[in-house]
């Protein structure tokens, strides 16, 4: 599903953030992408979603080299992917309905269908009631599960989550995990990744990658 | 399902809302387009009308030729036969001196006056209906007629009209660079209100074009907020015109009155009001796609 091959990033400026990436993820598989921050995991799924391009190797999502991929032909990759960003990017000019509402909007999705759609994804975070409300009135975790709905209404086949329980408290962080392995149990692959070792403790066997300055250290199948 | 109708409507809606938010500023570009754009219009219409009004005035050119008052019968004999073979010349009217005077009488109700005077100052006089109509031909017959003998003046009754005319098709060319070069400042205006919006939705293009936005779609609500913004200024112009020659009509009703006339000026026809939305919603929509084209591939996720 996605398979990154001798992977090299260099931002501009000569600062390496990747060197030497090999990894494969199967369909369904819950990976997590461990490591201190500036070890290179958000540039890592930033390749995944096509938002940077490799200096080298090959990135391949769904079969599709990501990095030689035309610009035209980005949207669609993302269509595939649902993305919660480390800083939710949500838009406080519309309410929470609203902003779940935006990936079905670019899909051209049926307003009654979407509608239904995006109550449902509301309903599986635990917003259902807070849709009328507009973002900047939620609480950090709220926010996050917001951030999540969004991502998950299009129903994507592969979830990207970075640090989605970087600034919550142990018990909005345990809701989040929960969420993320309902997902798991429902086939979606997911790529999350965590400087947070105490999220991992609690979940019995999942595959870890663990980065350091740039470069995969283990890839194991473990519990911490 | 894709891009369908209830979809475009949906955008259209939030163009018209962020034209008008906040209100003032979208009242005041479409009032800027408007009279902008009113301009060029507004002289085009009364170029047209006046236009009109020559041709009406031209429409049939003639030559008064009089003759010197010692002229007599025979040598009217003569002339008529002359005007006759003049190939130029498609026919020939003569006013006698006494049917001159007559008609002067009825007309002016000057009645008095002419009692008064003791012998007949009118001449003899041709009404010459030439065949050509081009300035050039009229004039060279004019000045052949004023050479014959025992013709005292030749007046060509149209020239006046044909000067106006050449006047007219000037002020048509300076109405035609002031229209280009309003439309530059129209297509700029949109350019840059675009470029605002932009900035201002740079959040939600940025989320956009990660959850998978199309470029097509990013673009949409700015073309459709161009071409919006100046199909409204477009008919801000045309009220503007429509209520100015309104208002123009009424001293303009006294003043041919005082004329002995009957002129209005006529509003902007249908395909002329058409082809002036239409203009203008295609320059608003032409200013946002350069502002787009410009500027959207300035804001890419990081």
């Amino acid at each position: 599903m996605i398979s990154f091959n001798q992977v090299r990033k260099r931002y501009p400026g000569g600062y390496e953030a990747l060197s030497n990436v090999s990894f494969e993820i199967a369909s369904g598989e819950m990976v997590f992408l461990t490591g201190h921050s500036g070890a290179g995991k958000s540039t890592l799924l930033k390749l995944v979603a096509g938002i940077e391009r490799p200096n080298s190797g090959s990135v391949l999502v769904n079969n599709q080299n990501v990095g030689v991929l035309k610009p035209s032909a980005l949207p669609f990759l993302r269509r595939n992917l649902g993305i919660i960003f480390q800083d939710h990017k949500l838009l406080f000019d519309r309410n929470v309905f609203d902003n779940v509402m935006l990936p079905l909007q670019i899909c051209g999705y049926d307003h009654r269908e979407s509608a239904k759609r995006v109550r449902a994804a509301l309903d599986k975070v635990g917003l259902l009631k807070r849709e009328k409300a507009n973002p900047i009135a939620l609480s950090g975790g709220e926010q996050q599960r917001l951030c999540i709905a969004r991502a998950i209404v299009n129903r994507p086949s592969i979830l990207l989550a970075d640090e989605p329980t970087g600034n919550l408290d142990a018990d909005y962080a345990q809701d989040i995990m929960e969420i993320f392995k309902s997902f798991h149990q429902v086939g979606v692959t997911l790529l999350i990744s965590t400087h947070d070792a105490a999220v991992l403790q609690d979940n019995d066997k999942v595959r870890v990658l663990n980065l350091k300055q740039g470069v995969l250290q283990s890839a194991s199948v473990a519990p911490l | 399902m894709r891009h369908s109708y209830t979809q475009h409507i949906a955008v259209m809606r939030t163009a018209l809302h962020r034209i008008f938010h906040p209100p003032l500023a979208g009242v005041l570009n479409i009032l800027v387009i408007g009279i902008a754009l009113s301009l060029p219009a507004g002289m085009y219409v009364l170029l047209q009308n006046a236009h009109g009004l020559v041709d009406e005035l031209s429409g049939t050119p003639q030559i008064s030729v009089f003759l010197s008052l010692d002229a007599k019968s025979d040598d009217i004999d003569r002339l008529r036969k002359q005007f006759a073979q003049n190939p130029a010349i498609e026919t020939v009217d003569f006013v006698s001196r006494d049917a001159a005077l007559q008609h002067l009488k009825q007309s002016t109700g000057l009645e008095d006056v002419i009692g008064g005077l003791d012998k007949n100052p009118l001449p003899d006089a041709f009404i010459v209906h030439p065949k050509a109509k081009s300035a050039a031909t009229l004039d060279e017959l004019r000045s052949t007629l004023a050479a014959t003998a025992k013709v005292d003046q030749a007046q060509l009754d149209s020239a006046w009209a044909y000067k106006l005319e050449a006047l007219l098709r000037f002020a048509n060319f300076a109405v035609l660079i002031l229209a280009s070069l309003l439309s530059v400042a129209l297509i700029a205006i949109t350019f840059n209100t675009i470029r605002l919006q932009i900035l201002t939705q740079r959040d939600e293009i940025e989320v956009a074009k990660l959850i998978g936005a199309s470029d097509s779609f990013i673009r949409r609500p700015f073309l459709y907020f161009g071409a919006l913004q100046g199909l409204m200024g477009g008919s801000a112009a045309y009220l503007i015109i429509t209520v100015s020659l309104l208002i123009l009509n009424g001293p303009l009703s006294t003043l041919s009155q005082l004329y002995a006339s009957q002129f209005t000026l006529h509003a902007l026809s249908w395909g002329d009001s058409l082809a002036l939305l239409l203009f203008s919603l295609y320059l608003g929509w032409l200013g946002a796609w350069l502002s787009v084209a410009r500027h959207l591939s300035q804001i890419e996720p990081r």
